[in-house]
């Protein structure tokens, strides 16, 4: 890849922005077959049930701390911040509804993307790209061990598995953050609040944000992992290895959520 | 097993890093591979064991052609061939007893006494035996070259590779891991490709050495033969002091 980089760089005169475009879409070119590669690698056999699980309980407990009081903060203030808007218009008891859908909807899905993006991702790139540069990786490799499907098949399936659980966490840790806030703003006991939302929150509101994150998680471990594994130039590689995945899986995960907004509309009309 | 090497290139983009290279190492042989940093001798190693492939040429393990084979076939053959890397290249996130069993557990149908057993012989070979339960992160530079050897020879390999076995140790330890390869060598009739430009080290071990320069092999012989040359580059290379000590014990 670097080859191919340094061949094209060096042909002509470019302005910075060609040439940020130009690594953009070698970088976007590398992760496409390296996402073949792992579809290769995880429809055969061997399985490594064991190394997916270890992983999930990694990067599933290690998120949790974080993700709580994120989802605590998003519900408690999008309530705080709702009600005086929606007491203008006279709709303040539609407000337990409104926290519920923004959450499950939208909110705590792509959130919890973006923060399982920061946490996960980089440690995945520094951790890949820390062993490819001390030749863990080759160790692993003249051992007859396949260190892509070890390493990297089983990063990205526990990153996709564990992040809908994740998500459907955060969700009810958000609704219990706008609680909270009604709460405090207009006196309503739990039960009331429970009443209100749940009449309006229908399967078709909660099941295409879970859906959406099962790809959000895929995302965080697959660019992770890539940026990890091709990391090379020492020390310094392994930093860019760690920052990039965070900046590119979150980006991913901006853009496919717009992709995928219109595309759950469509089979889940609102 | 044997090793042979047809015409080789590797190049780096422009830059030309072995050119043209051919070996023949024999069974249980010791073989050294010396040159200044940057000559091409790592390539080689990695070319030998498939983790590079070469512009051209050929590379022959017990006459099968590693470049023509499928990775199936290719790992069949790592299983045999250990690999001792400059940096030992230990897993960082496993112990020393994990790091020695995971070749064991992956590609053997070891028994966990019969694993048990193993890591213990080969840590006491390497004698570190107390260092069983500690991470790569609490050994020194030391240790982990030892350990790197024990994950090497715990699966009893019959070809191994040594990335510049003793680079960045005291002249003890040098001599130590040095014996080490030696009693390999003699126990198990292992035959040995050692990159090093460490002479202590290749005066113990050496039957047979190569120098390259620019790519290219600039001596191929016994190492004893080497104080016979003229050249100005080898001598200036091994230091006129090497040349004159055994001119001189002759």
């Amino acid at each position: 890849m670097s080859s191919l980089k340094s061949k094209i760089f060096d042909s002509k005169h470019y302005t910075v922005i060609e040439l940020r475009l130009t690594d953009f879409f070698i970088t976007l070119g590398g992760l496409w077959s390296f996402t073949v590669t792992f579809f290769k690698n995880f429809l055969f056999p061997p399985y490594e049930f064991g190394e997916i699980k270890k992983h999930m309980d990694e990067l599933g407990v290690k998120t949790l701390p974080i993700v709580s009081v994120t989802g605590f903060i998003i519900g408690f203030v999008l309530a705080m911040q709702s009600q005086p808007v929606m007491a203008r218009f006279g709709a303040e008891s539609f407000l337990p509804s409104m926290v519920a859908l923004s959450v499950t909807r939208e909110l705590g899905p792509v959130i919890t993307a973006l923060i399982f993006a920061g946490r996960v991702s980089s440690g995945i790139g520094a951790e890949l790209g820390s062993m490819r540069v001390t030749e863990q990786i080759d160790a692993m490799e003249v051992s007859a061990i396949n260190p892509f499907k070890f390493l990297v098949v089983t990063r990205v399936l526990a990153c996709t598995f564990i992040l809908p659980m994740l998500a459907v966490y955060v969700d009810f840790i958000a609704i219990l953050g706008g609680y909270v806030a009604v709460a405090l703003l207009l006196n309503m006991n739990f039960q009331l609040y429970v009443n209100s939302l749940l009449p309006s929150l229908l399967f078709s509101d909660v099941l295409p944000g879970i859906v959406k994150t099962f790809f959000f998680g895929f995302i965080v471990g697959i660019v992770g992992a890539y940026k990890g594994y091709t990391a090379d130039n020492g020390t310094v590689g392994v930093g860019k290895a760690s920052t990039s995945s965070v900046v590119l899986s979150s980006l991913l995960i901006l853009v496919l959520d717009m992709v995928l907004v219109k595309i759950t509309i469509i089979f889940w009309p609102i | 097993m044997t090793v042979k090497i047809k015409n080789l290139s590797k190049a780096f983009e422009d830059h030309v890093v072995l050119d043209d290279i051919s070996l023949n190492i024999k069974d249980g042989e010791n073989f050294v591979v010396f040159g200044r940093s940057g000559t091409g001798k790592s390539v080689l190693l990695k070319c030998i064991v498939g983790l590079l492939v070469p512009d051209a040429g050929e590379v022959f393990i017990d006459d099968k052609d590693i470049l023509k084979m499928s990775e199936k076939e290719l790992n069949k053959i790592r299983k045999h061939i250990g690999f001792v890397f400059q940096g030992s290249a230990l897993y960082d996130s496993m112990t020393v007893k994990e790091n020695l069993e995971f070749p064991l557990i992956r590609n053997f149908d070891f028994l966990e006494k019969e694993r048990e057993h193993k890591i213990k012989t080969v840590l006491e070979k390497v004698d570190l035996l107390d260092a069983i339960n500690k991470m790569p992160a609490e050994l020194s530079g030391g240790m982990k070259k030892r350990i790197g050897l024990a994950r090497t020879i715990i699966t009893e390999p019959q070809l191994i590779l040594y990335d510049e076995p003793t680079t960045g140790l005291d002249p003890i330890t040098t001599k130590e891991i040095s014996r080490l390869i030696v009693d390999l060598q003699e126990d198990l009739n292992v035959t040995a490709i050692v990159v090093t430009h460490d002479l202590i080290c290749a005066h113990i071990i050496a039957n047979h050495a190569v120098v390259l320069k620019d790519g290219k092999i600039r001596y191929e012989g016994e190492l004893s033969k080497l104080t016979s040359t003229n050249d100005e580059f080898l001598i200036d290379f091994f230091d006129r002091e090497f040349f004159e000590d055994k001119k001189g014990s002759k």
